[in-house]
C-alpha cells in the first residue's frame, strides 16, 4: 500500500552541478534575511529562532542550576544560616519554575522548531512569524522572572503555587503575580510552538514521506505538541484566569470561606502538571532513536511499537494527575484508579527501552559521546521509573509524598529521562547547527562527571525522604541526623556543576575551532543530514523526495529531489496530510519586526495586569497597530496558493 | 525516632513491608535491565550482522522480536502482581476502627493544635505540638487547617494526610510500642514550614490516663508575689492576645495554648528544648530563631522577663 504513491524518478534527469549552483544562488538571494542587529531582530528563519531558543533555554538551565547549587549549599549542614527562609523560598520556587517552564519545555520545543522542518525536508516552518513571536514572548517571561528575583520579588510559594498559601490573604505583594504571569508567557510560547510543529509535520513533509515514514524524533514532537494543546489551557485557566482573578479583583474561586475550593486548584494545576512531565520526556525519547540507530548502525527495531508507545504514553499521561494528590481527602476508590493508570504508563515506556536495547543487540555499537549519554539515560532513568511505579502505590506514597524521596525520584526521571538524552542530542546535532564537531575527550569527561554527580547528588535523597525529611525546608535540626547524607548530596551537586562547566568549555572551544563537520559527520540516515552544516536559510537547494524511513541509508548515492518550486520568491511546498503528496505551493513570509513588537505589547499587557487593569487596556491598544501591520504584510506579499497537481519535475542530485 | 524504616504501628508495618518488597523486586529489575544494557552493548555475539544497516537477517529479527515481547509480558505480569499487593495493603489501611480515641488536630502557621474529643465539652483537653496517645489502642485524628494547607505526618506510625482549609480529613493508627515519635509538617506552608514539628508520645494506658487527668486540670494560681507579677506581665503585655492559659482570662488560639507549658519537652513546635534559657531567648527574640514566625518580640525589662518565665515555669 505504501508503494502506491511512491514518486517515480524519471531516468536520466540528474541535475548537473551547474544547475544546483545556479539554484542555490537564486535561493540565497531570496531567502537571505537582512544582516546586522536589525536582521537579527526581524529574523523569521526557524533555524535562527531555534538557535536563540536553545541558547536562551540552556542559559535558564544554568540559572536554575546556580539556584540549585545555592540550595544544596544551604542544606549541606544542619541549621546553616547562608540563606534565610524568605530567600530560600524564592530560590526553590524560582528553581522549579525555571527548570519546568523556562528550561525543560522550551528547550524541547526549541529543538523541534530547529529540526522538524529539516527532518521533514521542508524549506521553512509553517508559521515563521508566529514562531518568532513565540520566542520573544518566552524571552519576555525569562527577563521578567529574573528581574523580579533580583529585585527580591521572586515567587515564593513553590512552582505549584498551592492556594490558599498563594492566595491574596497569605501572599500579599506581587511575588505570586510574577509567577502567574511567567507561566502565562511560557504557555503562549509553548502553544505557538506546538501549533507550528503540528502544521509543519502534517502539511510540509517532503513528497513521499507518508506518516508511516515519519522520523521518530518528529513523531515525538508531534505527539507532544498535541499534549501541549490539551494541557496548557488547564494551567492557563488556573493561573492566568482564576488565581490572578482571586488576587487582582477579589473573586473567590479558591477561597473556602466564600464557597470556593482550595482543592480545585490542585486538580487544575496537576491536570497540566503531570502531562508536563511527559511533554519534557517524550521529545527526549525522540532524540534517542536516531542516536541509537546511527551508532549501532542498525535501523531501530519496532518502529510501529515505538510510535504506538508515544501515543499511548501521551494518552495515559492525562489520567495520572491525582497521584500528586494521594494525601488529600479524595475517596480511596478514586485514588486506586489513578494507581492503576500510573502503573500502566510504565508499559509503553518499558517497551521503548526494550526496543532500543534490541537494536543495540543486533548492531555494532560505537561508543561515541551521544551513545554514552543514551546508556546514561537508561542507567539513571530506569531507576526513576521504578521509584515512579512505587509512588503509584497510595499506601507507599503516603509515606514518600512531599519528602526528599520524591525529590530524588523526579530528578532521576527528569535528569535521566530529559537532560541525559538532551546532552546526547547536543553532541549529536551540534555539528549540524554550527558546522563543527564537539570535542570527544571533553565530551567523555562531561559524561562521566555528570553521571557520577547525578547519582551521588540524588541517590541519598531516597533515604533522607524515608527517614522523614520533607521537601521545601530551608533547614533542619541537627538532632534529625540528616546531616551526613545531605553533605554527600551537596558534593554530588558540585560534581554536576563541574561537568556542566566542562560542557560549556567544550562548546566554546569547539564552536571557535572545532573540527569541521561536513554534511553528515556521523553517516546518519535522516534528511537533516542531506544539507550543509549549518544549513542554508532555505534548508535544501532542492526539496528532497522520500522513499523510505531512512532516506540517506536506503538511497545509495543519489537522493531523489523534486524541482519546480519558484526560486524568485520564498516558496514552500505543501503536501497532503497522510501520504505527503504534493498539493500546492505557498509563499513564506519575509522578515518582520512585528513579532517582536507584539511580544513586547503582550509583556506590557500581562505584566501590567499585575499593577492595574488599565494597563491591560493600554497593552491591548498598543498591540492593535502591530496586528494590523502583521496582517498588512501578509496581504501585500501573499498572492494565494498555487495549486500543483503533482511535482513538476523529479530529478536526482548527489 | 523519626523514620519510615522503623515502624511502630500495624499501619506503618504494612507500608514498610510493602516498601521492602518493592525495593527487592524493583532493585532486581533495575539490575537485570542494566546488566542487559551492558550485555547488548559490550559483548560480541555470534549473530552479529555485517556493518550494513540494511541487512538484518530473519533469524536476528525474530530473536529481537521474541526478546522484546517477553520483556513486555514480564513487565505486565510484575505490574499486575504489584497492583494486587498494593490494593490489599490499601484495603487494610482503609479499615477505620469502630471505636477510637478521637483527636482533632488543627494545623496553624506554624504549630499543631490538638483537642481530645469528649461528649462533655468541659472535659475536652487542648494541647499543642506534643500529642499523647495510649499504646495498643486505635487513635483517630480529624484533621483541619486554620490557614493554609499543612500535612500531618509521623512516619513511624502511618503515612501522611493533608490538612486542607474547607475539608476535614482523617487518619488513624495504633501505636504498639511505647515511645516518642517525631513528625514534621510535610506540605509547604510558608516561611517556617521547616520548623513545624510535632511529637507523638505513646505511653501505656495507665500513664496516658494520668496524663489526661493532669491535662484536664487548670494550673494552680501563682503562689508568691514574683509569680503573681509574672502572671500580670503575661496578661498585660500582649501574650494573652494569642495564647491560652487555663484558669486565667487568656483564652486565645492564635498561638499554642500554654496551660501545661512545662509538661512539654520542646517549645516553638519542636524547635528548642524546653529549658529556662531557651524560653527566655524565645520570648526575647523569636524572629531570630524562627524568622517570619507570627510571634513578635516584646520589649520586656529584665525584671519583667524573669518574673514572666518564673510564672511560666509553674505551668506544669
Amino acid at each position: 500500500m505504501q508503494n502506491h504513491h511512491e514518486p517515480v524518478v524519471p531516468a536520466g534527469t540528474a541535475l548537473s552541478d551547474e544547475d544546483v549552483a545556479r539554484e542555490a544562488a537564486a535561493l540565497e538571494e531570496v531567502w537571505h534575511g537582512r544582516s546586522g542587529f536589525w536582521g537579527w531582530l526581524t529574523s523569521v528563519d526557524h533555524k535562527s529562532i531555534g538557535k536563540r531558543y536553545i541558547v536562551t533555554a540552556f542559559a535558564m538551565f544554568l540559572a536554575g542550576g546556580i539556584l540549585a547549587a545555592m540550595m544544596r549549599t544551604q542544606l549541606m549542614r544542619p541549621e546553616n544560616t547562608l540563606l534565610g527562609p524568605d530567600r530560600y523560598n524564592q530560590i526553590f520556587t524560582t528553581h522549579g519554575t525555571t527548570m519546568m517552564f523556562l528550561f525543560a519545555v522550551p528547550i524541547m520545543t526549541a529543538m523541534g522548531t530547529y529540526f522538524v522542518p529539516l527532518m521533514v525536508g521542508a524549506r521553512s516552518i509553517a508559521f515563521p512569524r508566529a514562531n518568532a513571536f513565540g520566542y520573544w514572548t518566552y524571552f519576555v517571561g525569562v527577563v521578567f522572572l529574573y528581574v523580579s528575583l533580583i529585585a527580591n520579588t521572586g515567587p515564593d510559594t513553590g512552582w505549584f503555587a498551592y492556594v490558599p498559601l498563594s492566595g491574596p490573604q497569605y501572599a500579599p505583594g506581587h511575588r505570586v503575580d510574577v509567577w502567574a504571569q511567567v507561566v502565562t508567557f511560557t504557555e503562549i510560547a509553548a502553544l505557538v510552538a506546538a501549533v507550528n510543529i503540528i502544521v509543519t509535520t502534517f502539511k510540509m513533509r517532503s513528497p513521499g514521506m507518508s506518516l508511516n515514514r515519519l522520523p521518530l524524533f518528529v513523531w515525538a514532537q508531534l505527539v507532544v505538541s498535541f499534549m501541549i494543546v490539551f494541557a496548557m489551557p488547564a494551567v492557563a485557566t488556573g493561573s492566568t484566569l482564576m488565581l490572578a482573578e482571586d488576587r487582582a479583583v477579589n473573586t473567590h474561586w479558591f477561597n473556602p470561606a466564600e464557597g470556593g475550593d482550595a482543592l480545585l486548584w490542585q486538580h487544575v494545576f496537576w491536570f497540566f502538571g503531570h502531562p508536563e512531565v511527559y511533554i519534557i520526556f517524550l521529545p527526549a525519547l525522540g532524540f534517542i532513536t536516531p542516536i541509537v540507530e546511527t551508532f549501532a548502525r542498525r535501523k531501530v527495531f519496532g518502529y510501529t511499537a515505538l510510535v504506538m508507545s508515544n501515543i499511548t504514553t501521551a494518552f495515559f499521561a492525562f489520567g495520572l494527575w491525582v497521584h500528586h494528590m494521594f494525601a488529600t481527602p479524595i475517596p480511596e476508590l478514586g485514588q486506586s484508579l489513578f494507581t492503576a493508570a500510573s502503573m500502566l504508563i510504565a508499559i509503553p515506556t518499558g517497551i521503548q527501552i526494550f526496543c532500543w536495547l534490541a537494536t543495540l543487540w543486533a548492531g555494532r555499537p560505537e561508543f561515541r559521546v551521544p551513545l554514552l549519554f543514551v546508556l546514561g539515560f537508561i542507567f539513571t532513568f530506569v531507576n526513576g521509573g521504578i521509584t515512579g511505579v512505587m509512588l503509584a502505590s497510595v499506601a507507599f506514597d503516603k509515606q514518600a509524598h512531599d519528602t526528599f524521596f520524591v525529590v530524588a525520584h523526579l530528578h532521576y526521571v527528569l535528569i535521566g529521562g530529559g537532560v541525559m538524552p538532551l546532552f546526547g542530542a547536543f553532541y549529536f546535532w551540534f555539528p549540524k547547527i554550527t558546522g563543527r564537531m564537539l570535542d570527544e575527550t571533553l565530551g567523555k569527561v562531561n559524561f562521566w562527571l555528570f553521571l557520577i554527580g547525578v547519582n551521588v547528588a540524588f541517590f541519598p535523597m531516597h533515604v533522607l525522604g524515608l527517614e522523614g525529611m520533607p521537601r521545601r525546608v530551608y533547614t533542619y535540626l541537627s538532632s534529625t541526623g540528616w546531616g551526613p547524607l545531605n553533605l554527600v548530596s551537596t558534593i554530588g551537586a558540585y560534581v554536576i556543576a563541574l561537568s556542566v562547566v566542562v560542557f560549556l568549555v567544550n562548546v566554546i572551544k569547539s564552536w571557535i575551532g572545532g573540527e569541521a563537520a561536513g554534511h553528515n559527520p556521523w553517516n546518519s540516515s535522516g534528511l537533516e543530514w542531506a544539507t550543509s552544516s549549518p544549513p542554508p536559510p532555505y534548508n535544501f537547494v532542492h526539496v528532497p523526495v522520500t522513499t523510505s524511513r531512512h532516506p540517506l541509508w536506503d538511497t545509495d548515492v543519489h537522493l531523489p529531489v523534486m524541482t519546480g518550486l519558484r526560486s524568485d520568491r520564498r516558496e514552500v511546498l505543501i503536501t497532503t496530510t497522510f501520504d505527503a503528496r504534493p498539493d500546492h505551493r505557498h509563499e513564506d513570509p519575509e522578515p518582520s519586526i512585528w513579532p517582536l513588537y507584539l511580544a513586547l505589547c503582550m509583556g506590557l499587557t500581562f505584566i501590567g495586569s499585575i499593577f492595574s487593569p488599565y494597563l491591560v487596556l493600554v497593552g491591548l491598544g498598543a498591540s492593535l497597530p502591530g496586528l494590523l501591520a502583521w496582517a498588512w504584510q501578509s496581504l501585500n506579499s501573499h498572492r494565494g496558493p498555487d495549486r500543483v497537481a503533482a511535482p513538476d519535475v523529479l530529478a536526482e542530485t548527489t | 525516632m523519626h523514620s519510615a524504616f522503623d515502624p511502630a504501628s500495624p499501619q506503618a508495618h504494612l507500608i514498610a513491608s510493602l516498601w521492602w518488597w518493592m525495593l527487592g523486586v524493583g532493585g532486581t529489575i533495575w539490575i537485570i535491565v542494566i546488566a542487559t544494557m551492558f550485555y547488548v552493548s559490550f559483548t560480541k555475539h555470534r549473530h552479529r550482522e555485517p556493518d550494513d544497516p540494511q541487512h538484518v537477517s530473519e533469524a536476528t529479527h525474530r530473536r529481537m522480536e521474541r526478546a522484546v515481547i517477553a520483556a513486555g509480558l514480564v513487565t505486565v505480569l510484575v505490574l499486575t502482581v504489584f497492583l494486587g499487593f498494593d490494593y490489599s495493603v490499601g484495603h487494610a489501611l482503609a479499615q477505620h476502627p469502630q471505636r477510637a480515641l478521637t483527636i482533632n488536630v488543627t494545623g496553624h502557621q506554624w504549630w499543631w493544635e490538638a483537642e481530645y474529643e469528649d461528649p462533655d465539652p468541659s472535659k475536652r483537653i487542648t494541647t499543642a505540638n506534643e500529642i499523647h496517645v495510649p499504646v495498643g489502642q486505635p487513635v483517630q485524628f480529624k484533621l483541619r487547617a486554620a490557614d493554609v494547607i499543612h500535612s500531618f505526618w509521623v512516619p513511624n506510625l502511618n503515612g501522611k494526610r493533608d490538612l486542607i482549609p474547607g475539608y476535614v480529613s482523617s487518619q488513624w493508627f495504633r501505636a504498639d510500642t511505647a515511645g516518642v515519635y517525631r513528625g514534621q509538617c510535610a506540605e509547604f506552608c510558608g516561611l517556617q514550614h521547616a520548623k513545624m514539628a510535632l511529637y507523638i508520645v505513646a505511653e501505656p494506658p495507665a500513664k496516658f490516663a494520668a496524663w489526661m487527668a493532669a491535662a484536664a486540670q487548670s494550673p494552680p494560681p501563682p503562689a508568691d508575689s514574683a509569680r503573681l507579677y509574672g502572671q500580670r506581665v503575661f496578661l498585660s503585655s500582649g501574650c494573652a492576645v494569642c495564647h491560652t492559659i487555663g484558669g486565667t482570662q487568656a483564652q486565645a488560639f492564635v498561638g499554642p495554648p500554654l496551660t501545661h507549658l512545662k509538661s512539654r519537652a520542646t517549645i516553638a513546635a519542636g524547635t528548642l528544648t524546653n529549658t529556662r534559657a531557651n524560653l527566655m531567648g524565645w520570648i526575647t527574640n523569636p524572629q531570630a530563631i524562627k524568622p517570619g514566625v507570627r510571634m513578635p518580640a516584646y520589649p520586656l525589662t529584665p525584671l519583667q522577663l524573669e518574673a514572666l518565665v518564673d510564672y511560666l515555669e509553674t505551668l506544669k
